[in-house]
């Protein structure tokens, strides 16, 4: 009875956190200290771009014309070739996605592994992971890491820093590649069939189903169900200015699963159809709020007026230690050029910058209230959205 | 002969009317606004009252409720042609009481005792003939035109009750009444808009730029951030298309979206519309594109959306503020019961 005294102490080891740099644009000092960091690892600073909106002025804002790589000389004697070419592709788009980007983010370090060689006098565990370091920070300049890049690279951290001393070389590498093949296959994809498990319960004959965008995990749950020969139709949600909804839509026809194109300004009109929701996440934050591509909350919050059932597929190793209660505070601000458009042969917004009073604002991620969501379905079983701070609690204690 | 000629070129001006109106579809953005059509439907059924043959009240009424029907059967959405319609035809029985002497009070009102004492059945024919009922039609339809062409302007000057400094207001999409109504507010006050662009014809942009030329801080964002922004916004200001005899809307696509997510932060949504986009109609059709891309998939792109009373606040129009409760008031003061189905 009672809780014993070393549980306790458990719960306490997760402190409260240092606010990351790239959500303190606005404080000069911090601004500063970054350019010293970087100046250190030899890493070219990026500039923000465009007039940003002062509601966000404390985030950054960079325009995908000018990549950071354009800064360095290539070939680059600080960062490791796959790492730029990483870097590229994520600041360009070319890799986008939440379990994309962690998976191609684990296959660069693997090449970085292999190629690595210990210098004389040092010990493996502890200059790998300065060696990582740079990286990281470059990485981040190209584009703000995300929660399940953040976990991913925590856990490589504490396995090379878990690494004996008394370890050879040869036999350290393979043990650190291994490490996170396993990561990848565990997390990723087995966590994956898993949820296509319990999520194919959930869909019986008949259904109407609505998705949002381009979610990897809901888009391999449609197709298993439809392997499964379960009959059900799919309404594609798009939105503007990313339209990710057209290669969701690409692959689900492909597979021969009907389905129904629209975009989020027909939701309304749309929603008396749906019988079912299905969102992915980015992350899923420790007070329930589920992070996502933005639109997911507005879908969510008519879903819930028109009381359709919507649930959240998303694996454990995205969920992430941090509370936000709002979209303002920390978020991402895509390239504002992507907002213009070309109708009936006229830009409108082709020289906004000119004009002083005009702001583009293309936010990347939103949060959702925990009431909007009815349940979470993830590798370990289907959880209502207020229990993922236990399921941190319970991860932390297996570790 | 004078009077064909006049006949001739009335039914020329008709057709030429009926084919603007089939042109200009709705969702491509009209080529008009509604306000123009409104004064040009107006103007031509002046024209028609002046040089249309008809002896009584009840022929002229006849001959403007044909040119209605086919004028709203040439592009049923746009509803202001209709409603001016209506108007007119509610100036007619107007005039025709007045010249045989009657209160309109004690013809129009239904009080209960009158529908339970009469039988229901109004027992009024509009037969008879009244020498001065054409002057006073067209001076009546004059005056509805002046009240037309002021309407944006008398909405206008009401913006400075309704929008304190250092505000944050949002809107959807492009409605020239709203555009004049934070135009005339930001000539006093210093507030921000923020615009959501209304996919996939983002007429959002135009709005946006013509504000931000008004030296106005303005914001474009996409619809998908509505919600995420909304909880930084005070106030909810858009434009109709038309209002509902309910209080409701029928907006452009999105607006219903944008009043949830208003009604889950509680903002006031405020609808500025003028009085000529009171529609008698309760039940709306839908209008949708349909295209079929691909041989499993349908794309739907609906132009309107309903957004029901419940979600609004306050609707301001020419004649002043009103609750969306007391909208079918107004329009019984607007139209008769017997002309709402044309």
């Amino acid at each position: 009875r009672g809780v014993p005294y070393q549980t306790v102490t458990l719960i306490h080891q997760s402190m409260v956190k240092r606010l990351p740099e790239h959500v303190q644009v606005d404080d000069p000092a911090v601004v500063k200290r970054l350019a010293k960091k970087l100046e250190r690892q030899q890493i070219p600073l990026r500039s923000d771009y465009g007039y940003k909106v002062s509601l966000f002025s404390h985030l950054h804002q960079y325009s995908r014309k000018a990549p950071l790589t354009q800064l360095l000389s290539i070939p680059s004697t600080v960062i490791h070739p796959s790492i730029v070419r990483l870097g590229l592709q994520y600041s360009q788009g070319i890799v986008a996605g939440s379990n994309a980007r962690s998976v191609a983010l684990l296959h660069a370090f693997k090449q970085v592994i292999r190629d690595y060689t210990t210098p004389p006098n040092e010990e493996l565990s502890r200059d790998l992971v300065n060696k990582l370091k740079p990286y990281i920070s470059f990485l981040n300049q190209c584009r703000p890491l995300s929660a399940s890049m953040g976990n991913a690279i925590k856990y490589i951290k504490k396995e090379i820093s878990n690494i004996p001393s008394q370890c050879k070389e040869e036999e350290a590498k393979t043990k650190l590649l291994t490490c996170i093949d396993r990561y990848i296959e565990e997390k990723i994809v087995l966590a994956a069939k898993a949820i296509s498990k319990y999520a194919i319960e959930k869909i019986s004959d008949g259904d109407v189903i609505l998705v949002y965008g381009y979610s990897s995990l809901v888009n391999n749950i449609l197709c298993e169900a439809f392997e499964k020969s379960r009959k059900f139709r799919v309404i594609v949600v798009d939105s503007r200015p990313r339209l990710e909804g057209r290669e969701a839509l690409r692959r689900l026809v492909q597979r021969g699963i009907s389905c129904t194109y629209v975009l989020i300004s027909a939701l309304s009109y749309i929603l008396p159809e749906v019988s079912k929701v299905f969102l992915g996440a980015h992350a899923l934050l420790a007070n329930g709020y589920v992070m996502s591509r933005v639109g997911t909350s507005q879908i969510a919050l008519v879903a819930r007026t028109y009381n359709v059932p919507v649930l959240v597929c998303c694996e454990t190793y995205k969920f992430c230690e941090r509370v936000q209660t709002d979209s303002f505070v920390s978020n991402e601000l895509d390239d504002p050029d992507d907002l213009m458009v070309t109708r009936k042969g006229k830009t409108q917004l082709e020289n906004w910058q000119d004009v002083s009073s005009l702001g583009l604002l293309n936010l990347v991620y939103d949060v959702t209230p925990p009431d909007f969501v009815d349940l979470v379905i993830t590798d370990l079983g289907m959880i209502p959205c207020t229990s993922v701070p236990v399921v941190l609690r319970v991860k932390n204690l297996d570790q | 002969m004078p009077g064909a000629d006049k006949e001739a070129d009335l039914t020329e001006r008709i057709e030429a009317f009926l084919a603007d109106l089939k042109r200009g579809g709705c969702g491509t953005g009209p080529i008009r606004g509604s306000g123009e059509t409104a004064r040009e439907t107006t103007a031509l059924l002046r024209k028609v009252t002046a040089q249309a043959r008809w002896s009584s009240a009840g022929d002229l009424m006849e001959i403007i409720r044909k040119e209605g029907r086919r004028m709203t059967a040439a592009q049923p959405s746009e509803t202001t042609v209709g409603n001016m319609v209506l108007r007119v035809l509610k100036i007619i029985r107007e005039e025709y009481a007045r010249s045989r002497g009657s209160s309109e009070e004690t013809d129009q009102q239904e009080s209960l005792h009158k529908l339970l004492t009469s039988g229901g059945l109004s027992d009024e024919n509009f037969r008879q003939h009244y020498v001065h009922l054409k002057a006073n039609v067209i001076e009546a339809i004059n005056e509805l035109l002046t009240e037309l062409e002021g309407t944006t302007d008398n909405i206008a000057m009401q913006a400075l009750e309704h929008i304190h400094s250092n505000e944050v207001i949002m809107t959807v999409g492009r409605s020239r009444t709203v555009e004049a109504f934070l135009k005339d507010a930001a000539r006093k006050r210093k507030f921000h808009v923020i615009v959501a662009e209304c996919a996939p014809f983002c007429q959002g942009h135009e709005m946006a730029t013509n504000l931000s030329k008004a030296s106005i801080e303005t914001t474009v964002i996409a619809d998908a951030a509505i919600f995420a922004v909304m909880s930084r916004v005070n106030k909810v200001i858009i434009g109709t298309q038309t209002v509902l005899a309910n209080g409701g809307l029928r907006a452009v696509n999105g607006t219903h979206t944008v009043a949830l997510a208003a009604r889950h932060h509680s903002t006031p949504l405020i609808v500025c519309a003028p009085m000529f986009k009171l529609s008698p109609q309760v039940v709306i059709t839908t209008v949708v594109r349909n295209r079929i891309i691909l041989s499993k998939v349908n794309v739907h792109c609906p132009v309107f959306d309903y957004v029901p009373p419940e979600l609004i606040t306050l609707f301001i129009s020419n004649i002043g503020g009103n609750a969306p409760s007391y909208i079918y008031r107004l329009m019984s003061e607007l139209y008769h019961p017997e002309d709402h189905d044309l």
